[in-house]
This record gives C-alpha cells, structure tokens and sequence, in this order.
C-alpha cells in the first residue's frame, strides 16, 4: 500500500444530534481508498447514526465538525448527490416499496448516475444481462427482478438485495450498516462473498456491526471501537478478537 | 413534531406547488345563450339541435322533477353554492353552423388547442388507431376513423348527430339505466345536455380500435353537461376512452356529465377515464364542480363492464361510476386512482349492485392526498336476494402525502342474500421519508423517487389502462403532484 494518500473519506470531530440528544460526540476517522474499515460497538454508541449522517438522512443535526468524500464537502451534497459520487449506505432496515419493481428501482439508481456523469442511458438488454450476473452471484433467483423493492422480502434477502445493489452501482465507498445482522451462517457467506468482489484498490468499505463473526469471511484492515459518540479505540482484525473474547466493558473500564 | 419533520413537510409544501399545464383560454366566437334556466331554455336547446318531440318532452319532464329536487349534500365535501341561473346552459363555436366535413373545415384556433391537449385529432398522430370524438363547449368539431367504424358496424358519433341518425336507440336505451329521475345534477343534465357520444356496438362485433373522447370546456360560466350512451350488442366488445380537462379561469365551473353504459348477453364495455379538469389554484380559488353520474348495466348474461378512472383534477370531484349487474353470472369492475393536492377535493367510489346469480365485482380504489386535499372513498356493494353466489372483493388503499391532507373511506355492504360473499380490504399509509430516504440514496432525485412511489402505489389499477392511457396517466400523477414530499 502506498504511503501518504489522499484519504476516500476524512471525518473530523463530528458533532451530531437526534431530537436534541447527542449522539456522536466528537468522531474522527480516516478511510483511505482501497481500506476495509469495521466499525464495533455497543448498542447506541452511534454506530448507525454515523452511517446514516454519512448517507444524508435528514433526522439528524450535524452540530459541529466536517466530513471530505473524494474531496468534496459531503454535507454540501444531497443524498442523491452522494450517491452518485459513489457513497453507498447498506441499510440495516431495507425499506419496503410496495409495487415497484426491484430492477425498475435499480436501473433508475443506474440511470440517475450515469446522467450525473454525462453518460446515456443504460442499455436494457446489457443492463439485465449484468444485474442477472450479479444475482447469481447473491444466489437470488429470477423472481426477485419482477417483485416489489423488499415487498415480502426474509431479513436475508433484504440483506442480500442490498449487496446486489452495491455490485450493481460500484460504489467507491460502501457502508454496511449491520448487514450481517439476523442472517443465518449460509446468507452471511454468499453477503460476505458479495463484499470481497468488490474488494479493490480504488475502493473503499465501512463495516458497521456487532459481531465478530462478519469479520471471519470479510477480513478488516482496521478495526474501530465506538462509544458514547467518539472512537475509543483502534486497531487491526485482531481487536475485533479480542473485544469477541473480553467484551466491550474492557474497552469502557480501559477507556475510564 | 420534530425539526426534520417540520423541515420536511416544509420541502413537501413547495414541492408540491406544481402549475396546471393546460390553463389556456381559445380565442373564438361562441354561440351562447343567456344565463339561466326555464323551459324556454330546454326548449331552444331541444331546437337547436333538432331534436324529436319524445326527446324535447323527456327534457321538459326532468326539467319539472328537477325543480322539485334539492341540491345533495351528504357527500364529504365542501362546495361553494352554485347559482344555477347564472350558467349559461348552451354554449357552441359560433363558425360551425352547419358543422365541419372534414378536419380542414375545423378553426385552426381549435386545431391549435388539441394539438396542446396532445389530442390525437390527425389521424397518423401520435395514438394513430384511436378514433376521437372531440367535444368542444358542447358540440363535436371532428370525428375521425369513421369510414373503417362504419365497415364494421360500428356507430361512433356525437350524441346530436345519433338522435336525428338513431332515433330508435336513443328512444329505447336513453335514460334507461341512469334514469331523468335519478339524482339532482343527473336530472339536470337530462334537461339541458347539450352534446356528448354515442356509441353502437352491434352484435359479436369486437371494435376494431379503441373510442376516444376528448373533453374541454372552453367557455367562461358555461357548465358542461355531456351525455353519453354505449350500447354493446350481444357478444360485442368495446374499449372507450375519455379524456378532460379545462383551462384555467378563477370561477368554478360545473360539469354535470352522465355516462350510460348498456351490455346485453356476453358483451364487454370498457370505459377508461384520464380526468384532469382545472383543479382550481393554490389557495383553492377556480375549478371544475364535477359532479357526474356514471353507471352501466350489465343487462345480459355473462356481460362485463369495467370502470378505469385516473381523477387528478377538479376542484371538486363526485362521482361513482357504477354497475347494476342484472345478467346471471354478469361481471362488474371499478379500478381507480383519484389525486387530490392543494385544496382539491374528491368524494368518488363506486356501487355495485347484485342482482342476478353468480354475479361478480371488484373494486381496486387508491386515493392519493396531498397538500390540503381531501380525498373520499365512498362505496356500496349489495347484494340482492337474488344474487346467489354473488361475489365482491373490494380493496381501498389510500396514500397520504405531508400532514395537512385527508383520507376517508366510507363502504358500504348491503347483503340479501346469504350465499353471497363480500371482501374488504383497505389500507392507509404514508409516503414515508424512509421510502424517500431509500430512493435518494440510491442516487435517485427527490421527484423521480416520489413519482416512482406513488406509480408502484397505483400500480395495479394503471394495469387496467389502454396502453397510450397508461402513461398520459402516470405523467398527469407526476404533474399534479409535482413537487410532492421532503
């Protein structure tokens, strides 16, 4: 890896409120291209309000601090704009968007994109013949083109659909916010398959999650532990071992 | 309520201060009579289109019920009084006395306004194989496709043109499902219609393209009072198509229409609505009163009628296109999307009426609200004690957009008869910032994503919809609620 870049992505003491409670307190993080970063912690310590801050949800306040993508101002950018810069959120609830179809929803995300760029339209023909390349891959069946975003999805197709729409728009960045939650042993291996693919030098991965076990098949380069809203700790996948085996208390007491 | 909320209820507002897009006035000479409403009046109308004795002595008897009856207001709506004899009840495009041959003998000027209208009046245009019947403040300017109707059988003309070509048809369906007695702006309308289409459909004869009507109403303080009457001829089979809208005035207007449908043994009608009056501005100033009676009756066995309404415009919408399923094991549909934004108002649903054995009906109904709008579902299903094994299944689903708009539903089940069954499901939900939220950061823009909602939303009536009809249909929605949501 080459010494001194330019990071993907640069947080600085980031300072954001959910109906005027604090949540991150303080956070600042560093991803650089070609990085798999995992984000651990406890239940609210504000790793999914990270995630969705990032995204450009509009239910919480940036209060304080700055955040670069790719070297543009991220709160300069409108969700729509982010993602077309390449920032991609894996929601932990997929929503359900009751008749319209999976691969309409996907295509319109291709095509938004590609606008933004200059470029035409996507190719139908082409275009399907890549996202059912991709779904083999997901192990998602033919089915899943025609029905509803997530209307009657499981939990791990949800999880699954997801990661088929990161194959599909390539992202620099994805952000994977619980992905791995509520899937069973099989899901979490074709999910996490789906994330190594797009494993590269020019892109970059934030993996929100609890558990250890996500990191058994999508190996970190940095392992981060959030709480109360700041960073209280880092290192590499060996961390996440050990949190695994002491809890997060022993970061608490550490960090005390 | 939070500061995102707030925030984006704020965005939704904005947003969905979308303008009308077909609020021009066409500048021509028009035949009008005074304000106001006798006998003399019907009588004048009656002459002015040469009607016969039986037809002028029909009107005459709705006019004396009608004074009898009182203006309905059991709907959930707000209406401003309508003085009835401030309204000029004819109102015609004062060069065509004796009526245009052909499309060159047509004013350019309204030539012009359908072009605008997207109208397809030239018969390589856009919808070529549709056949338009173009009402314009009353009277029909242009009909075309007729020499390859008239191969087939088919009778596709103005209402006037069929009462001197068919006056035996007219005498014997006209009136006969939705009766001069019926309700006050029906019997009104039998009073005072002016014009309308007529269409025959005869025996086992499947029409060769898809019937077209475009209404407008043109004229300041004229109300519009179509009338139109298709009849399908044992094992026929037709698809009609009627579109609306209006320019913009700051007046309310009153468009009193009534649709007979009749369906004798094994005949299919299907009649497509695209409704996009003037629904009045952003303060709820203007607008179309439409105030229309639809019904059809499947009068032989095995027959099918089927209702597909998109209603984004009007001020005030109230109307319940409906079915009296009389033929045994006869079919009835009603598929629906009604907008309302701004201070639009709706009340519309749909009555099914079984009375023969083994009769069927659904009712798919989606109401969409947004900005201040109020938007009612009102529907009956009854069963009759002779329906047996009659079945209904209704659905009524309703969207709601920002926090300042309503969503009604009111059903109501008459059941007679104990071997019939009758289904109901609704449901309410919301356009929820999450959805939103999902789209946008799929890299898909606020309106596209609103757009693709409330299309999936409205998906399975659009399904019902002629193909042509089915995208004016989804780009009206988006029109109508543009700008919708944050």
């Amino acid at each position: 890896m080459s010494a001194k870049r330019e990071p993907l992505l640069a947080i600085t003491d980031l300072h954001v409120s959910v109906e005027g409670k604090k949540i991150l307190n303080g956070l600042t993080l560093s991803v650089a291209a070609g990085e798999v970063h995992a984000i651990m912690g406890p239940n609210g310590s504000g790793k999914s309000t990270l995630a969705n801050v990032l995204a450009g949800h509009a239910g919480y306040e940036v209060t304080a601090g700055a955040v670069t993508f790719a070297g543009a101002d991220l709160f300069g950018l409108a969700p729509e704009e982010r993602s077309r810069a390449g920032l991609f959120l894996g929601f932990q609830y997929p929503v359900e968007i009751p008749g319209v179809n999976n691969v309409y929803l996907l295509k319109a995300a291709v095509n938004a994109t590609r606008k933004a760029r200059g470029l035409e339209e996507v190719d139908a023909f082409d275009f399907l013949t890549l996202v059912r390349e991709k779904m083999k891959l997901m192990r998602m069946d033919d089915s899943f083109l025609s029905r509803g975003v997530n209307e009657g999805f499981s939990g791990g197709e949800k999880k699954r659909n997801e990661i088929l729409q990161m194959l599909v728009l390539e992202p620099k960045l994805a952000i994977l916010d619980e992905t791995d939650s509520g899937l069973d042993i099989d899901a979490l291996k074709i999910v996490a398959a789906g994330v190594n693919t797009l494993r590269s030098p020019e892109r970059a991965c934030v993996l929100v999650t609890h558990y250890q076990r996500l990191l058994d098949h999508v190996v970190p380069d940095f392992v981060h532990v959030l709480m109360r809203g700041r960073i209280a700790r880092s290192g590499d996948k060996r961390l996440a071992l050990e949190l695994e085996r002491r809890g997060y208390d022993w970061v608490t007491g550490e960090a005390a | 309520m939070s500061e995102p909320v707030k925030e984006s209820n704020r965005q939704l507002q904005s947003l969905l201060a979308g303008g009308y897009r077909h609020g021009f006035v066409t500048e021509i000479d028009s035949d009008t009579v005074p304000p106001g409403l006798d006998e003399d009046v019907v009588r004048l109308i009656s002459r002015k289109k040469q009607e016969p004795a039986f037809l002028t002595e029909w009107r005459l008897r709705a006019l004396r019920h009608w004074r009898t009856m009182a203006e309905p207001h059991w709907a959930h709506l707000k209406v401003a009084s309508i003085d009835y004899q401030g309204i000029s009840y004819y109102s015609a495009p004062k060069s065509k006395t004796d009526g245009p041959k052909s499309l060159a003998d047509v004013d350019p000027a309204l030539l012009a306004t359908y072009e605008k209208l997207g109208v397809p009046l030239h018969e390589r245009a856009r919808l070529a194989g549709v056949a338009v019947d173009a009402v314009f403040d009353s009277v029909s300017v242009a009909t075309t496709f007729k020499e390859r109707l008239s191969a087939a059988g088919v009778v596709f003309c103005p209402f006037s043109e069929a009462v001197r070509t068919h006056p035996h048809l007219i005498e014997r369906y006209l009136g006969s499902v939705v009766p001069y007695t019926d309700n006050f702006f029906a019997t009104l309308n039998c009073a005072v219609f002016t014009d309308g289409s007529f269409v025959y459909i005869p025996k086992g004869v499947r029409c060769p393209m898809e019937l077209s009507t475009y209404f407008r109403i043109n004229a300041i303080n004229t109300g519009q009072f179509e009338r139109t009457l298709i009849i399908a001829d044992e094992g026929s089979h037709v698809s009609y198509l009627e579109g609306c809208s209006a320019p913009q005035r700051d007046e309310n207007q009153l468009h009193a229409a009534v649709v007979e449908l009749v369906a004798l043994e094994n005949a299919y009608i299907k009649y497509s609505t695209v409704q996009n009056w003037y629904p009045g501005d952003a303060q709820g100033k203007g607008g179309i009163y439409n105030f229309v009676t639809k019904r059809g009756e499947c009068r032989g066995a095995r027959s099918h009628i089927s209702w597909t309404q998109v209603e984004t415009g009007s001020a005030i919408t109230w109307k319940y296109p409906s079915c009296v399923l009389r033929g045994e094991g006869s079919i009835g549909e009603f598929y629906s999307v009604a907008t309302v934004n701004d201070h639009q108002q709706a009340d519309t649903g749909t009555k099914m009426i079984h009375i023969g054995a083994h009769t069927r009906s659904t009712i798919i109904s989606k109401g969409i609200s947004a900005g201040h709008g109020q938007n009612t579902y009102r529907g009956l299903v009854k069963m009759l004690p002779s329906a047996h094994g009659a079945r209904n299944f209704t659905q009524c689903d309703s969207l709601l957009m920002g926090g300042q708009c309503g969503a009604h539903t009111f059903p109501y089940v008459e059941v007679k008869n104990e071997s019939a069954t009758v289904e109901h499901e609704a449901s309410t939900s919301k356009i929820s910032d999450e959805q939103l939220f999902y789209c946008r950061a799929r890299g898909i823009a606020q309106e596209d994503a609103v757009n693709m909602i409330v299309s999936g939303f409205c998906k399975s009536v659009f399904k019902e919809l002629p193909m042509e009809f089915a995208v004016e249909a989804q780009n009206l929605l988006a029109v109508s609620l543009e700008g919708a949501v944050g």
